[in-house]
Formats: C-alpha cells, structure tokens, sequence
C-alpha cells in the first residue's frame, strides 16, 4: 500500500459551517486534540449565505415570548414530525448561544435600549431573530472562524473527505483528498462529526452551492448509519428567477418580515387564499388586518405572507401554474412600493445589491420576481436528541446534516439557532466520547486502499469515459422534474430507474487531466454521495403516501393522521438501500399541553 | 432569450508556467464571467480550475483579473463588455498561482492568525451588553467584508513587492484591526503591532483597494486613516508619551 499523509485526533470535525466551527471550538474547549476539515477556504461555508437572522426567544423586542412559545412555533412549523426533544432543547438554548456570539465579538442591529434587535419571520409568533440586516450568515461565520483560529484550531481546508473508516463496527477515522494536489489523507480519529450541510446540488433550481453535495449524509450511510426523515426538502418560496444565471438564488424571508408582500400577475395579495386550517385561527383575513399587525400584534393577526415556507412555496407554484405568474414564471415580491427606499437600503442591503448587479432591477422601485427554489434538507443523519451522536458508535453529526430537529418543514432562522445549539452539543460529546475510548481505534488498511482505488478510478477511464458534469446535469433535471415540489407514486418510481441507470453511468466515468486542482475530478467524486442521498430521498417519498410539510404527494393530497406518528427511517447494507417506518418518540404531558391552548392572536 | 458567442481568453497552467488559451462558448442574456467559465468546463475542458461557491457576491471566492482588473466572477455580467470583445480572465497576481485561475491565498490566512484575539469588557449586571446602533454602524461596515482578497490583490506595497509580505499584513487586515479598534466591547490596544509588525505605515493611501471593494467598504477613508491617526497619537502625542511614562500605562484613556 502506498504510505498516505496520516494524521491523528481526539475529534475530527467535517465541514466548516456554523455547526462544524461551533462543533470543533467546543470539542477544543473540552480538551480534545481537535482537527477541523473542509471542502473550501475556511470562511466561505454555505452559512456565509445565510440572510435573515437567528431565531431565540430572547424577548427583546416582545417580552411575552419564551422558549416554550418558540418550541411550539417550531413543532407546528414541522407539522409535529420533529423530535421533540431536539425542538426542545433548541429553543431552550437558542439565546445563550446568540449572547456568545455577542461575546465573541458579533454586532447584531440593535433596539432602541441597545438590545440586540429581533426581526418577523414566517411562522414565528413574536419578531424573534437576531439579526444584522441581511447578511447575518456572514457575521456569524467570521465571528466563530475568528473564535476557532484563536483557539488554534488546526484546519484542513480544501480538504475533501471520500469515505469514513471504521473498526469493529466504531469509527476509526475519514480518508480525504487535498483537493489542491489530489494527494490522499488519512485521519485517524476516536470520534468524528459530521457537519457537512445540505444536498441541493441534487436539483437544478437551487439556492445552494457546488459544494452542497450531501457528502456527510452518504458518509454516514455508508458507514452504516441511519437517516430519517429524507422526503422532506424544503423549497424556499422566494428564490429570484431571472436572469437565467442567477435562477434559485435566495431572496431573504426577512423582504416579507419587514413589509414585502406577494402578488401575483393581476396584482392580487394571493396568500389570503392560501391560508391552512392549522394556521386560520391565527392568521388576518385582510389586507388591511394584515397591514395593521406590523404595528399592533394584540388586536390584529399576522399577515399570511409569513405563514411557514412549505405552504408559501406551494401556493406561488399553484399560481404559476394556474396562469397567474410573472414574465419569467415566478410571481412578484413587492417591498417597493409598501416602504420608504431609505428604510429598505439599511434593512435589506444585501438584496438591493444582489438585484441591482445580477438583475438590473431596482427593489426601492420595483417588485422582484421570485419562485420556489431548493434550499435545505429537513431530513439527515439519525441522532440521539441529547447527545448528537449518530447509530455508529464514535460518530457525531450536527446542523443540515443531522435529522429530526426540524420535522416535515423548518422555520426560517431556526437554522442558523440549530447551528449554534446542536454544533456545540456534537462538539461537546464527541470530546465526551472521544475520553473514554483508551486507544484509537485500529486503521484498516484494506479500506483505505479501496478508497484510493474508487478516487483514482475515474484517471484510468481518461479519453473515452462518461463525462461527470454530464452525470450532474442529468441528475438535476430527473431530481427537478420527479422529485421535485409536488410528487406522484409513478414520477417517484420512474426517478429511481433513472437513477439507477445514472449510477451505472457514474460508474464510468472519465476526467482528463492530472490530481492537482482538477474539478472535472472533484466532481466525479461528488457524484456518488449526490446519487446516493437522491435515492434516498426518491425512496422515503415513495415510501410516505400523504402529504405534509415540505413533502406533497399528488395522489394523496391530504395529511394521514396514522402517518402523523411515524418517522421514515433510511439504511444501507451492502449498497442496498431500504427504508422503514418507526413510531415517533412520545412526547411528555407537560409539553403537550402547550399545543392544546388556542392562541388568541 | 438571445444566445449569442463569448470569446473567452483563459489563463492556463500552473507554478512551471503557463499560457492564454482561447475558448468559444454559448452564452446568454443577463448571464456573468463565471456562467462562461463553466460552460467551458463542462464542455470543453473539464479540468479548468476555478474557485467558487455561493455564486451570488457573498462569499469572496472566485476572485479574479478580468481584463486586468480585480473583480469577482460571478457579479461581472457579460454585457459590461462589447459584443464581440475577448474577455481575458487571469488569475490574482499577487498570489501564487495553484493552478488556473485558482491561486494560493494561505498569505491571508497566516496574517489573520497574528491578529490578537477580541477581548471583550465584562457584560452589565443584567447579563446583557448594552450598545447603541450608532456606535456600531462603522464598525458593521468592516463586518461586510467577505474576504474576497481583491483589495489585497491590487495593493502595490505586495502586488509587485514579496520582500513586502512578511511585514505588510494589507488593507483587507486592516479592517480586521480597525473593527477591533472600533468595537465599543473591546478593551485591547493593538496600535503598537500595528505599527512596528503589520506594517500600517507602508500603506501610502492611494485607495486603490477601496476602488475594487465589491462590498463598498471605504478602506483607506474609513479604516487606514483613522488607525494611522491613532497610532501617531499613541507614538506622537508629548503628553500621552509623558503620561505613559509616569503612570506606565500602556493605553491612553480615549
């Protein structure tokens, strides 16, 4: 076997987003010998995109509200499919996490007492984010990548891992490629935690970056740990359609918590004829009820523009689809003509940019065209709500990549909170873990040569294999077309021939070319967990005949109560995939309670 | 929607050496440099090596010189240059080159390591920090910095001077101390690394990186200059030096 560069901690931490930085400061904290690796430069993670704030019950701006109004906001959000201990702990610890930020160095916009000002957002009762106008992803990202490199955190950037090692059934350690020379690197491990993010790149209408590849999640399944919840992906409602080139880009949730509203083509406020039963009680049945709420949340109800993401996404593809959108197939975001230009240039400064340069479109004077585009991914790894630890002794995950936390559909600004919480829970005990295993766990040299060979596989195919980027695009028109915002039984198991022909095609591919910087290469690779985790997801929605949250099923249109209790599990062995169905866990009397009051607004 | 054929002229090779090779592809209306490149990549050269990732001007990296000018491929529209015209795309000169357009920016990475850490002073008796908004709207201007390295790129004290490097930490570090220095928490005092390690005093104010900030941040106006006068005052002031002096403090009351 050829020697590999080899290196050796307590805790290796996968990705560098918000859960991976917060993950690896904890685990240092804790004293573990902690190695941070990421597939970019260090700062420039998914997170870094993130807009619109982060969601704790801090009570600064409404002192009425407190964790358990922010649990019940985030159970009902997921259409009560979440692990509730998850939904639990996030909302308890959400604030404390926010303040260390602030500690950290972190400037959120401010209230008039010089509090850290919170911001509306769908779904949420009370203005409950904490934010930086529309870049608060950037802050929180260079806030916690200078904390990690004070700390001395040794960071592998650049550094993509291809599969996770194990030993008598524990985690061992990662094999990962530099993607700069294309050399191999061995890490062993006692434990690792996977905070690799999302899957987006699976879908051709994305808001998401090359990098979204669902990396973590294969690693995982793999290694032989479960994923649940895997049908459910969320559409963001607003992503910008035109140009063609900037198509999916993300148009912050914060356009509509502070004033936007939606039209469509005949210029009508088309969300009031959205408005779900679960949500009717609390919901305006005007405009000018709806108007009046941003000032005085006692005698109005809120605006249905800010219901949860899955209805919004679902009632703007009706309306294109009904013949009631915009020129280029979305419908209109309009803030222009409901807010002063001043008032938008300091509360949406990212936006204003981003459509004045990518789109020629003014938004202080015109309305924005925007329509559903991929997002983020409810579903993940199986975790112990607690713990963060994954059904494979030895390994952790957190953020996108875990499950459970978000149920059928996530609440905007509970991102960036679950981050933060369950990033420093998997930090947390994984150093924990780490502790009590006495010697590091025996590297086989047999898997890393096997990975070796698969990384190497795609150079001996060079002049006449499949080209990769190929594989990719025909990838994201089946997952578009079949997989996408509303599903049948018969696109379902027509995307899963596809898919299987697409990984036979995978198999072959070729890249020209040397290891050094060679994306064609990179890509080849990537392919195999995007296949894996669409298959998944094309499994699990096949598997879930009803519709709810971010999954919606043409021939079932309607929620099925029995379905209501059951999480969709997803494993692999020998490369098979299989899912099944496990009861949700009980949730404690005490808690439920919270779900039997009716609001009064 | 028009399609209409971009002559591309690209930058290939890697720290041996290297060539303008010219590409031909497809594009369309609204379309940016980085939807051009990878076309090219997906069509005809699958190993072009490219930084990227958000695609949409947030995360600084696929920073580049396009027609020589330092600019981020993804926010630099086609139509910003004539029908017809070859855009050439090199890559950052004051890096070295990995491969491509793609080079080795680890310079920025060690410097941000030597910044002293943010040290906060202690919270008030209700466990909050209190801050006004006005206080803290220059330094949240700093804070929209995304590390892009442009105005790196295109400082003369290191673009065409290595010697530089070691002792020069750059407009892009700059803001980091100038944020820290700003931020109404913080109760360090890095005025003296500024001025004998970082190098502040090289920068001689031409503002050449304000001019290619795809943030707008005012570098030099906002940043440089006032942690120059900051440091003069420190190093210059008769009586904050006597003060220093007689009562051994390090840092002066502001």
């Amino acid at each position: 076997m050829t020697e590999h560069e080899t290196h050796e901690f307590d805790v290796v931490v996968i990705g560098a987003g918000g859960a991976g930085l917060r993950a690896a400061i904890e685990a240092a904290d804790q004293g573990a010998r902690t190695a941070l690796v990421c597939k970019s430069l260090l700062g420039k993670a998914h997170t870094v995109m993130a807009e619109g704030g982060i969601a704790a019950a801090m009570g600064n701006v409404y002192p009425d509200d407190n964790w358990r109004v922010h649990f019940r906001d985030t159970m009902r959000g997921g259409k009560m499919l979440n692990s509730w201990r998850m939904a639990q702990l996030h909302a308890q610890e959400a604030p404390d996490r926010v303040f260390e930020l602030e500690e950290w160095g972190a400037l959120f916009d401010r209230t008039d007492d010089g509090r850290i000002l919170q911001r509306d957002f769908g779904g949420h009762r009370f203005a409950r984010l904490a934010h930086v106008g529309d870049r608060t992803g950037l802050e929180m990202i260079r806030t916690l990548q200078h904390r990690a490199v004070a700390k001395g955190i040794e960071v592998f950037m650049e550094c993509t891992v291809m599969r996770l090692l194990t030993s008598e059934g524990r985690i061992a350690g990662a094999v990962a490629y530099w993607r700069e020379s294309g050399r191999l690197i061995v890490f062993k491990a006692k434990a690792v935690v996977l905070a690799t993010g999302g899957i987006g790149k699976a879908w051709k209408v994305t808001s998401n970056s090359w990098e979204y590849t669902g990396d973590g999640h294969a690693l995982a399944l793999w290694a032989g740990a479960d994923l649940v919840d895997m049908e459910f992906v969320q559409f963001h409602p607003t992503g910008m359609v035109w140009p063609p080139s900037v198509r999916g880009i993300l148009v912050t949730e914060g356009v509509r918590g502070d004033g936007g509203v939606l039209r469509n083509a005949e210029g009508r406020r088309f969300m009031f004829d959205y408005i779900p039963e679960m949500f009717r009680s609390e919901t305006a049945e005007t405009e000018d009820e709806a108007d009046r709420w941003y000032d005085d949340r006692t005698s109005n109800r809120r605006t249905p523009d800010l219901l949860p993401r899955d209805e919004v996404a679902r009632a703007i593809n009706t309306e294109v689809k009904e013949g009631r959108g915009s020129p280029h197939g979305g419908v209109f975001l309009d803030i222009a003509s409901r807010k002063p230009a001043d008032y938008i240039q300091r509360r949406l400064p990212s936006m204003y940019h981003q459509f004045k340069e990518l789109a020629d479109v003014d938004i202080t004077k015109e309305p924005m065209e925007v329509g559903p585009t991929c997002h983020y991914v409810m579903g993940g790894i199986r975790v112990d709500p607690d713990t963060q630890a994954a059904t494979v002794p030895g390994l952790f995950a957190a953020g996108e990549a875990a499950g459970g936390m978000h149920g059928a559909n996530r609440l905007g600004g509970n991102s960036l909170s679950d981050l933060l919480v369950f990033g420093l829970r998997a930090g947390r005990y994984a150093a924990e873990h780490a502790a009590t295993v006495a010697t590091q766990p025996a590297v086989d040299p047999e898997q890393v040569a096997a990975a070796e060979r698969e990384a190497l596989g795609p150079f001996e195919r060079a002049g006449g294999g499949v080209n990769p980027y190929t594989v990719q695009q025909e990838l994201q028109d089946c997952m578009q077309e079949l997989v996408g915002i509303i599903r049948t039984e018969e696109e379902l198991k027509r995307s899963l021939e596809q898919i299987a022909a697409l990984k036979e095609r995978a198999a072959g591919v070729g890249v020209e070319g040397h290891r050094q910087y060679n994306p064609g290469w990179h890509l080849a690779l990537d392919l195999r967990s995007l296949l894996t985790v669409s298959e998944c997801v094309a499994l699990a929605a096949l598997e879930r005949r009803e519709s709810r949250g971010g999954h919606t099923r043409d021939d079932y249109p309607k929620p099925d109560p029995e379905l209501g209790k059951v999480k969709v599990v997803v494993s692999a062995r020998d490369g098979e995939v299989s899912v099944r169905r496990e009861p949700l866990d009980d949730m404690p009397e005490n808690l439920q309670e919270l779900f039997e009051e009716k609001p009064r607004t | 929607m028009t399609s209409y054929d971009v002559n591309l002229r690209l930058w290939r090779g890697d720290q041996a050496g290297g060539e303008l090779r010219d590409y031909t592809v497809a594009c369309e209306d609204g379309e940016v440099v980085l939807d051009a490149i990878h076309r090219v990549q997906a069509t005809q050269a699958g190993d072009l090596a490219v930084r990227w990732n958000c695609k949409a001007g947030k995360c600084g990296s696929c920073s580049a010189e396009v027609n020589g000018r330092p600019r981020l491929l993804c926010m630099t529209r086609l139509n910003l240059y004539e029908r017809g015209e070859t855009i050439t795309v090199t890559p950052l000169r004051t890096f070295p080159v990995i491969r491509d357009l793609v080079t080795d920016v680890s310079f920025n990475y060690e410097m941000a390591k030597r910044v002293p850490a943010f040290a906060p002073r202690p919270r008030e008796a209700d466990g909050t920090y209190r801050m006004a908004q006005q206080d803290i709207d220059r330094v949240q201007e700093f804070h929209k910095c995304i590390e892009c390295f442009l105005c790196q790129d295109v400082c003369h004290v290191i673009r065409d001077h290595e010697e530089n490097k070691p002792s020069f930490a750059g407009p892009r570090m700059f803001i980091r101390y100038a944020e820290l220095e700003m931020h109404p928490l913080e109760t360090g005092d890095r005025r003296e690394l500024l001025s004998r390690q970082m190098g502040l005093g090289l920068c001689n104010i031409t503002k050449c990186c304000t001019e290619v900030c795809p943030e707008h941040i005012t570098i030099t106006d906002n940043a440089i200059i006032p942690l120059k006068e900051r440091v003069a005052d420190a190093r210059y002031d008769p009586i904050t030096w006597l003060g220093s002096k007689l009562r051994r403090r390090d840092r002066p009351e502001r």
